[in-house]
């Protein structure tokens, strides 16, 4: 039976730093010099084991595992990347025409010494920040604003940077009556528009069209444990066997690995992440996540503007797997 | 609704017509107005001017790229249904002699998902409509993304959006029909971005299948929730246009709307 939550697959591996941690506090308070010795030996064993676990576990992550991964609540989210990778940011809000959306963030910043925009989508930790994001599902208003963002961007010269985190886009009764599939058409198709680049980055899940509205970039990198479907495993499962629960094995018939999607032309790099995962040491993947981009946006920024649009829709223009029939 | 037989019965108000008026009235129930599904054939004949029809890319067909469990079977099992390769006819069409370039879904072809071929087909309609300078018209019917195709079929909402942004920088007018259903995927890329949108009374047209919405805990909906009458209501599309009608609505865009491509002669 495959783990159903992230915390459930690393139960092991979580139920050992614990007990990691009580053994050093016994340590810690031990007056007797022989045992504090004896304790501090094992704990030394204990990490080595620990270390050598972790390893094992993430040397071999299965399909439906990358899920968990990719939704685990303690996954750097869009505005962890914000924080540590970007300065001067300003959150800019508003669709301008009503509404506001808070699954996707977005505003101008500072990379690597020069201005960029960013628009992403943002999870919650807790339950008050998850109602608070929606999930990171956003509503059209997201999307709107998005448009807003990547219009600035163009008007300003200023390369887009979207950071994808998103289950699906809003599917409420509210989204629907104020078109959320023509937030979704339109906002990929400005991205089409711009003469700037623009690097997607899927940091945790990629999800359907929710996703692609920000997604629609001159380059796409996933990161290693990020996944990235047309529809989320259970919904599949749900289709194919009425079986939501069958998920981990939707997931493999779904591909939605990194791996995948870049041995069918649909990313262009995988970032690898720490040994872990990106949650156990986020510092390296938002080291990771920088160079990259700035190895990217260096690439394009040898395009002329004309270039990067030509570019962008070449590379999109390629996608699809069909056979041509002799007749 | 058997059509082999001398009568049948409105999939909507269950009443029961005559097969010879049911197609004389284009496939509409005389008693209720209910727009039954109808092949790309049909609608094209219906639509464009007579024999100007010129299929193209029939050539397109689809693997099974992912080797997705049971796909290759749902698909040959398609193909020997309807005698095609995919639910997108496309090609070159005349209305009142000016020249179209269509595409035109027929749901009963896997429920009109859109996978590699079809996304391809779209693309290839709308390019053609650039190519060649004449507007582009979209009959859309599609339950969404093709699932079996995992990613690759979510990035045509993208390459076919892409397509849809050349038209508009070529000043190649872009129509959009939706019939009974336009949904998710294909709703939420080419089809919304149309500079037209026109929809058959009472199609289905929304983001969120049944089942989704159904997950994600939507529970009250108004009535005429995910309808064309909806969408009308909420500004998402221009008409609701009977297909009695179509044929002639789509002449007057077609001319108006791409009278800067027919100034020699063309539009009548
Ligand atoms: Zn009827």
């Amino acid at each position: 039976m495959s783990a159903k939550t992230h915390n459930e697959w690393e139960s092991e591996l979580i139920e050992l730093e614990k007990f990691i941690v009580n053994a050093k506090e016994r340590a810690r308070k031990e007056q007797v010099a022989s045992d504090k010795a004896l304790l501090e030996d094992q704990i030394v064993k204990l990490e080595v084991g620990r270390d050598k676990f972790l390893k094992a576990l993430y040397s071999n992550v299965g399909d439906w595992e990358k899920v968990l991964i990719a939704r685990a609540e303690k996954r750097p989210y869009t505005l962890d990347y914000v924080t540590a990778l970007f300065q001067d940011f300003v959150e800019l809000q508003g669709d301008r025409n009503g509404f506001a959306d808070n699954a996707i963030i977005g505003g101008p910043a500072t990379f690597d010494g020069r201005p960029v925009m960013i628009v992403g989508h943002q999870k919650g930790r807790n339950i008050h920040e998850r109602q608070f994001r929606n999930f990171a599902m956003a509503k059209p208003e997201g999307y709107r604003k998005a448009i807003r963002l990547f219009e600035m961007a163009e008007r300003y010269q200023m390369p887009v940077i979207s950071l994808v985190d998103t289950p699906a886009a809003d599917p409420g009764v509210e989204s629907e009556s104020r078109g959320i599939s023509e937030a979704i058409a339109a906002s990929t198709m400005k991205m089409f528009e711009l003469s700037v680049p623009s690097i997607a980055v899927i940091i945790g899940e990629g999800g359907s069209g929710g996703a692609i509205g920000i997604a629609a970039a001159s380059r796409v990198l996933m990161l290693q444990y990020s996944v990235y479907s047309v529809i989320p495993p259970e919904g599949c499962a749900a289709i194919l066997w009425r079986m939501p629960e069958r998920g981990a094995e939707a997931a493999r018939a779904l591909k939605l690995t990194a791996e995948s999607a870049q041995s069918f032309g649909l990313i262009d790099e995988i970032l690898p992440e720490p040994i872990g995962g990106a949650h156990r040491t986020p510092i390296e993947a938002f080291a990771t996540v920088k160079d990259a981009i700035v190895k990217h946006l260096a690439e394009l920024d040898k395009m002329s503007p004309a270039e990067v649009r030509a570019d962008r829709f070449a590379k999109f223009r390629k996608m699809g797997e069909f056979e041509t029939v002799l007749f | 609704m058997k059509q082999s037989e001398a009568f049948l019965q409105c999939q909507s108000c269950k009443k029961i017509l005559f097969s010879i008026d049911f197609d004389q009235n284009l496939r509409v129930c005389t008693y209720c107005g209910h727009h039954h599904r109808i092949s790309a054939e049909t609608r094209i004949k219906w639509t464009f001017d007579e024999d100007s029809f010129e299929e193209l890319d029939t050539d397109l067909r689809s693997g099974n790229p992912l080797e997705f469990p049971d796909y290759i079977d749902k698909l040959r099992l398609a193909e020997e249904k309807t005698q095609k390769f995919d639910s997108m006819t496309v090609g070159r069409a005349k209305l009142a002699e000016m020249p179209v370039s269509i595409a035109v879904a027929d749901f009963s072809f896997m429920g009109g998902s859109m996978g590699s071929v079809n996304g391809e087909k779209v693309t290839r309609a709308l390019e053609r409509g650039v190519k060649e300078k004449c507007p582009v018209i979209i009959f859309c019917a599609s339950g969404g993304a093709r699932m079996q195709e995992g990613l690759l079929s979510l990035m045509q909402m993208a390459k076919t959006t892409a397509a849809v942004q050349q038209c508009r920088e070529a000043g190649i007018p872009y129509i959009a029909v939706f019939t009974d259903p336009t949904m998710a995927g294909v709703l939420a890329s080419y089809a919304s971005v149309a500079d037209v949108i026109i929809a058959e009374p009472k199609a289905l047209v929304g983001f969120a299948g049944a089942r989704v919405s159904k997950q994600a805990g939507v529970s009250k909906v108004p009535d005429d929730f995910q309808t064309a009458e909806f969408c009308l209501k909420h500004g998402m599309i221009d008409t609701i246009v009977p297909r009695k009608e179509m044929r002639s609505v789509l002449i007057s865009l077609v001319k108006t709307l791409g009278g800067h491509l027919f100034v020699e002669g063309g539009a009548k």
